[in-house]
């Protein structure tokens, strides 16, 4: 090939950010600090508690979305993951004095290997079958665990002692043990897993992953291994459900087959769907409906039960209306609102001489 | 150069390719029949997709069907759609740099590559920092997106697709013109199938012609276009 053109430099245009850009991460970062430090402080103990799940959740939410929203891959089971990350967490931290890092990340790192394995139908099957069948493995994951029980500080492989009388609590990081402290420590975690997937998505996977969504032949006609990525994906969104099985071991302190019901797989595919799966905002979206709502159901007196015809509605208001979410549709509602509000200000009001109203 | 020997394609019952050989040796070559002729058919079992039940082919020596699919691309197949397959949310640099990304091709390359085979097509595009969304280009443009993405550093067999379906003439007058110049910028063998007749005579010196899933004509376009047999099969007593 004629090398006429000059080399040009590797860096591309595209890392420099824009105003708007800036903007944004500016906003994240003081939205962050003020969830690491000014809501324990303005929050209750009950809501303390409410938000380290949303942490936990919105990690399953990312990594679902990652499957759904990336790559176009529907799994019914997360929540069968979160348990096993749940269990191989409480597992790691009864039986070893590992620190508890460490622990998030075999759990992370185990539970990936078995996602990768439930990803496996999905090299064949797409849409409703592979649905069907990630339901199926959910089920048949509940079913197992049901039997085996999760570790309460009791012996042998599955650390089970059906006659324990006082059941130690699940280990809490030495630097987080009470409640406020450990939502920090959730947040930060979640906070680490959802710039992994930041960093997926902005790279050579995430363009793997928007080819192969869009059109399979293509992907394949460029070269792309897509049962290579398609795994990958499975993998992530599996490392992350894992750490947050964690995340969930330590915040509950005690674990039960029966909290990791088979069909809350089908809701959380329902508020994340309802969140929006194509950005990362979606998944906060998703934990708060999933986690926060109910909570706040609870403590009104009302039967947070209703919450599943609000789902049910809510998804079909989303997927008619805003495929891309509430993440998406609430803020451009929102600046369409603004723009609607302003234009009347402006009319009632002559402009100012300058016109540069912002 | 391509050597098809009784390729076979079977879809449950139907016969989509029954026994079809074929050579082609270099530059623009045509493919032409009546739809359901087998034409994707052929470009789905050189990309890949699709396991022919017997035949084999070899391109430039090198047995195509032991290949796994995604690493044609790598080796050299690369093709277009019949409906365009440009990946929409990507930039215009993304979609071309697609192959050389997912395929370790280029190196040091990669960017200048990108940036030639983007400037070789014509795309409508800064041809610095090509980053508009390909969502935000006509059809027009973005088939070139998809040419663009099959002429990419060395590619030896770009299969096209209808490259000009529902286009406008004047940008199918630009595409006959890049379809032209890609075999002497690539040293590919360039096969082309497309119902327009002016294109397909603009573009290619030799053209064969499918029907039912068999090669009926096969030579020098003028000749094929005057056959008595691709006439009555495919182009109708009026032409």
């Amino acid at each position: 090939m004629p090398a006429t053109l000059e080399r040009a430099s590797p860096a591309r245009a595209r890392t420099r950010l824009s105003r708007p850009q800036l903007i944004r991460a500016a906003i994240t970062a003081a939205l962050l600090l003020f969830v690491l430090l000014g809501l324990p402080q303005l929050m209750s103990l009950y809501y303390i508690d409410t938000m380290t799940q949303v942490a936990v959740y919105s990690m399953v939410a990312v990594g679902l979305g990652v499957l759904v929203g990336r790559v176009g891959l529907v799994s019914l089971g997360q929540v069968a993951v979160l348990a096993i990350g749940a269990w191989v967490a409480a597992r790691l931290l009864f039986a070893t004095t590992q620190p508890f890092p460490l622990v998030l990340l075999e759990a992370g790192l185990i539970t990936m290997v078995l996602g990768v394995v439930i990803g496996l139908p999905a090299l064949r099957l797409r849409g409703l079958y592979l649905a069907l069948i990630t339901l199926m493995l959910a089920g048949a994951i509940t079913v197992v665990l049901a039997t085996v029980n999760f570790p309460n500080g009791g012996h042998g492989f599955l650390g089970y002692n059906g006659s324990l009388v006082h059941i130690p609590p699940i280990r809490r990081p030495s630097i987080a043990t009470s409640d406020p402290a450990y939502f920090r420590y959730s947040v930060v975690v979640a906070i680490l897993m959802f710039a992994l997937v930041l960093a997926h998505i902005k790279t050579r996977p995430g363009r793997a992953w928007a080819a192969i969504r869009q059109s399979e032949p293509a992907a394949l006609a460029a070269g792309i291994n897509i049962w290579f990525y398609k795994l990958w994906a499975f993998a992530l969104a599996s490392f992350i459900t894992g750490v947050a099985g964690g995340v969930l071991a330590g915040a509950v302190h005690y674990l039960y087959s029966i909290g990791f019901p088979t069909q809350d797989s089908i809701t959380l595919l329902a508020v994340t769907l309802m969140g929006g799966v194509y950005s990362l905002w979606g998944a906060v979206v998703a934990a708060l409906l999933y986690q926060f709502l109910p909570a706040l159901l609870n403590n009104w007196g009302v039967s947070a039960d209703w919450l599943i015809i609000l789902f049910g509605v809510g998804v079909l208001q989303v997927l008619t209306t805003a495929p891309a979410g509430l993440a998406d549709q609430v803020p451009r509602d929102l600046a369409r609102l603004g723009r609607f509000l302003r234009n009347h200000v402006r009319k009632a009001a002559p402009a100012p001489t300058q016109g540069s109203t912002k | 150069m391509i050597e098809v020997d009784g390729l076979t394609v079977r879809y449950g019952g139907v016969t989509s390719l029954d026994d079809m050989s074929l050579r082609f040796e270099q530059g623009t070559c045509g493919l032409i029949g009546p739809n359901g002729a087998g034409k994707t058919t052929f470009f789905n079992v050189l990309s890949g997709f699709v396991r022919p039940a017997a035949g084999t082919v070899r391109a430039f020596g090198t047995d195509l069907l032991g290949m796994a699919h995604f690493r044609r691309a790598r080796w050299g197949v690369r093709r277009t759609f019949q409906t365009e397959q440009a990946i929409e949310e990507l930039s215009v640099f993304d979609n071309v740099a697609m192959v050389h990304e997912h395929s370790g091709l280029g190196g040091a390359s990669r960017r200048g590559d990108v940036l030639d085979a983007i400037a070789f097509t014509g795309i409508d595009v800064d041809p610095e920092s090509p980053e508009a969304k390909v969502r935000t280009l006509g059809a027009g443009q973005r088939r070139l997106v998809e040419v663009a993405r099959a002429v990419v550093g060395r590619p030896r067999l770009v299969l096209l697709d209808e490259p000009a379906a529902g286009l406008p003439d004047e940008e199918t007058s630009h595409l006959a013109d890049v379809i032209r110049r890609i075999p002497e910028r690539t040293g590919a063998l360039v096969i082309l199938v497309d119902h327009d007749m002016s294109l397909v005579s603009a573009c290619c010196a030799t053209t064969a012609v499918l029907d039912f899933g068999r090669l009926i004509a096969s030579g020098p376009t003028a000749a094929v276009l005057r056959d008595d047999d691709v006439i009555r099969a495919y182009l109708g007593v009026d032409q």
